[in-house]
């Protein structure tokens, strides 16, 4: 087979975007942990966590432009290395919004009080699975797969209107924990911006196997 | 737009080998139609029915139909007037070994035109829309292989152009040049494309990307796809083509 | 670096090398020394001879006067040349652009290739037989120079032909492709450019015309006038110096002609160069 050089290189291309696809998982779950157990320190960590995957972007950022610039690539190529560029960022979002959501997560430690809320748990679990189903379905060029992320969303928007109707009600009742309430809609409401960059990342492995960016040929 | 060519089920032997297999293809008026293949595939020999080259050939033979607006070329077609219709640009720059200006006329003077005051024009005008009249209008005198390599491939399209064609097929013409010059005919040939109907073969894939609205991909004398360059560059539909344009080829 | 490395050391590991560029550079100089030599010695045993009677209008005896032997000779050369290119082009044409491999074309190379080969002499016989006798031309320019042509034809052929075949075929390509026609091509673009190659064929006939005596004896005759028509008898320089030294009167006068022949060689060559160069350029 011609062009063995072109072809590692797209391998090790694809290995530095499951090693990323892996960071954010991580970033995810130990902000969902920290959250779940109200700790200080784990979030803490979990913030600094996002330093290593801003630090994979660039070095995938870099060996995608180096590749442009080098192979001139066209066909499958030209559509898994774009798709790569594009990708990058959302990932690179979902690692800061696991990061936010972290900073909240140590406000909300800090008051000590026993603010039990449930939509935290059940988006978590659903945009988690959605993160890991898009980098899986990048992986193996899983149309199928793809599109159950982007259906998925729907339920992430849901539990988010319903997270937002509660917050609204609670305020309405009681004032006293107003600050908290306010950082729980902000907490869902990166878990919503979650999901939404995993649909990205699924219409843009779409592309990357069809051509086709949400129906429309791109070039 | 039009078809300028309509290539019906043709196919081309030379002797016993069959060059050319069932070939079905429409090339558009005033478009850049390019063919790309590996060595041997059949590309240049397609290009060369296009005006009768083969005609020069030994022992060529072709069944089949090649329409030039709707009329059969090799049905009767007078072929110095055919040529004449289609121009030709070579892989090699070749001007004669002859001044820059006895370049140019010589299309036209055979063809009948003898006023100096004419040729005159048609010189200037031929090299005006090849881009290289201001590099030579001062030394039209002097022999075309003076010039550089970039510059007589230019006089050569400028010679071509001189008989008002209104095909030009170009076979590999930036593959003795260096990129500066090449992207000067690429610039060229994207110019003429108002005017002209231009059948490119290359090996450079990037020049047809850049260039080309419509791409043909031959392999062992059939073609493969044919589409539209951007379709064929960013989602051929046959893996024989996916494999040749990212280079899995052989 | 490699290539400052010194040569000693190279020759050391390759003394076959040594021995080959020795063997080259004694050709060399062995080659031009006894061409130097050759010219030297004619022009020191030729040129004391030179006087102003020796180019007189009218031959004798006496004065043995070159200059009507000069006339001839450029006479001769002209219409052996006349006579000869077109039909030797035409037939370079016929073999190179229209012929295809066939046993004909194959006889025709045959019999060019054996006609260069037959020694000049027989030309001469054939030339006698025919022209002199048969037409009843008797010793004449005519009857020379005909033969002459028949003799170089050849050599015209051959040169013309590998001119013909050198030029580049891209040429006929882009004349074809212009939609010219073959004749047209083939005046217009292949010959043009295949003009100093001929050239070169026609230096070389030049060379056996000058350089021939003995079928101009059989067919020129060696009458020293200078030739009013075609039909007179006349010898070139060549014949001239023959008869001087077999005649063993005037061996002297002889060497001064040999330095007459090697300057028209030289000063034909110096024109033909001169004419190619000029059409080259074109």
């Amino acid at each position: 087979m011609a062009r063995t050089h072109f072809v590692n290189e797209l391998n090790q291309l694809n290995i530095e975007l499951i090693d990323m696809g892996t960071l954010i998982e991580i970033a995810i779950d130990k902000a969902i942990h920290a959250l779940n157990e109200r700790d200080a320190e784990l979030a803490q960590e979990a913030i600094e966590f996002d330093d290593k995957i801003d630090k994979q972007e660039r070095k995938i950022e870099q060996h995608c432009i180096k590749l442009l610039m080098n192979q001139q690539p066209v066909a499958k190529d030209l559509r898994m290395i774009s798709c790569v560029l594009k990708i990058i960022t959302d990932m690179e979002r979902i690692g800061d919004h696991a990061s936010d959501i972290s900073e909240l997560t140590k406000r909300i430690s800090n008051d000590n009080n026993s603010f039990e809320f449930p939509y935290f748990e059940k988006m978590a679990k659903i945009c988690v699975k959605m993160v890991t189903d898009a980098v899986d379905a990048f992986v193996t060029s899983d149309l199928e797969l793809c599109r159950n992320v982007i259906a998925m969303d729907d339920q992430v928007d849901a539990l988010f209107n319903e997270a937002k109707e509660s917050i609204i009600a609670s305020l309405q009742s009681n004032n006293n924990q107003s600050d908290v309430y306010v950082d729980a809609l902000m907490i869902v409401k990166y878990f919503e911006r979650i999901g939404d960059h995993a649909v990205n990342i699924a219409e843009w492995v779409i592309f990357s196997i069809t051509g086709m960016h949400k129906d429309i040929r791109i070039v | 737009m039009a078809d300028k060519y309509q290539i019906k089920d043709l196919d081309l032997f030379y002797g016993d080998f069959q060059a050319l297999t069932d070939v079905n293809l429409n090339i558009e008026e005033k478009q850049i139609t390019a063919f790309i293949g590996p060595s041997g595939c059949g590309k240049s020999t397609l290009l060369k029915t296009l005006n009768r080259m083969n005609d020069l050939v030994d022992g060529c033979r072709i069944t089949g139909q090649v329409l030039l607006d709707g009329v059969d070329i090799y049905d009767n077609y007078d072929v110095n007037l055919l040529r004449k219709n289609v121009g030709m640009v070579f892989q090699k720059p070749n001007p004669f070994p002859m001044s820059i200006y006895d370049n140019i006329a010589y299309g036209p003077r055979t063809h009948g035109i003898r006023k100096k005051a004419l040729l005159d024009d048609i010189v200037e005008e031929s090299l005006r829309k090849a881009a290289i009249w201001d590099e030579v209008k001062d030394r039209l005198k002097r022999n075309a292989l003076s010039v550089s390599g970039g510059q007589q491939q230019r006089i050569c399209i400028a010679r071509a152009l001189a008989v008002e064609p209104e095909v030009l097929l170009m076979d590999e013409p930036t593959s003795a040049l260096d990129p500066i010059s090449t992207n000067k005919i690429e610039d060229l040939v994207l110019d003429l494309k108002k005017y002209y109907t231009i059948v490119i073969v290359t090996h450079n894939m990037q020049q047809a990307t850049r260039i080309s609205d419509a791409t043909a991909f031959f392999l062992l004398g059939k073609i493969i796809e044919f589409d539209a360059t951007s379709n064929l560059f960013s989602m051929p539909k046959d893996k024989r083509t996916e494999d040749y344009i990212t280079g899995r080829f052989g | 670096m490699f290539h400052s490395k010194p040569k000693s050391t190279f020759y050391k590991a390759h003394p076959l090398s040594l021995l080959i560029k020795i063997l080259v550079w004694a050709s060399v100089c062995i080659t031009a020394f006894v061409l130097l030599f050759i010219i030297a010695y004619i022009f020191i045993k030729g040129v004391p001879h030179f006087s102003l009677d020796f180019f007189s209008l009218k031959y004798n005896s006496n004065n043995v006067s070159v200059l009507p032997s000069i006339i001839t000779t450029i006479y001769m050369i002209l219409i052996s040349l006349l006579t000869a290119l077109p039909f030797g082009i035409g037939c370079a044409i016929y073999l190179t652009e229209y012929a295809k491999e066939s046993r004909f074309v194959r006889y025709i190379r045959v019999t060019t290739e054996t006609l260069s080969g037959i020694p000049s002499i027989v030309y001469g016989l054939f030339g006698m037989l025919f022209f002199v006798t048969y037409l009843k031309w008797g010793f004449s320019i005519l009857a020379g120079s005909l033969t002459l042509a028949i003799m170089i034809l050849p050599l015209i052929i051959r040169s013309a032909e590998e001119a013909i075949i050198a030029v580049d075929n891209t040429y006929r390509e882009a004349s074809y492709g212009l939609g010219a026609s073959k004749l047209r091509t083939i005046f217009r673009i292949v010959l043009p450019a295949a003009i100093s190659g001929i050239f070169a064929g026609v230096i070389l006939a030049i060379g056996r015309i000058v350089g021939e005596s003995a079928a101009l004896i059989y067919t020129a005759g060696t009458v020293a006038k200078i030739p009013i028509s075609g039909f007179d008898s006349a010898r070139t320089l060549s014949v001239h110096m023959y008869a001087l030294s077999s005649e063993g009167l005037n061996t002297d006068k002889a060497y001064a002609t040999a330095v007459v022949l090697v300057a028209l060689v030289i000063l034909i060559n110096f024109l033909a160069n001169t004419i190619t160069k000029k059409v080259g350029n074109k």
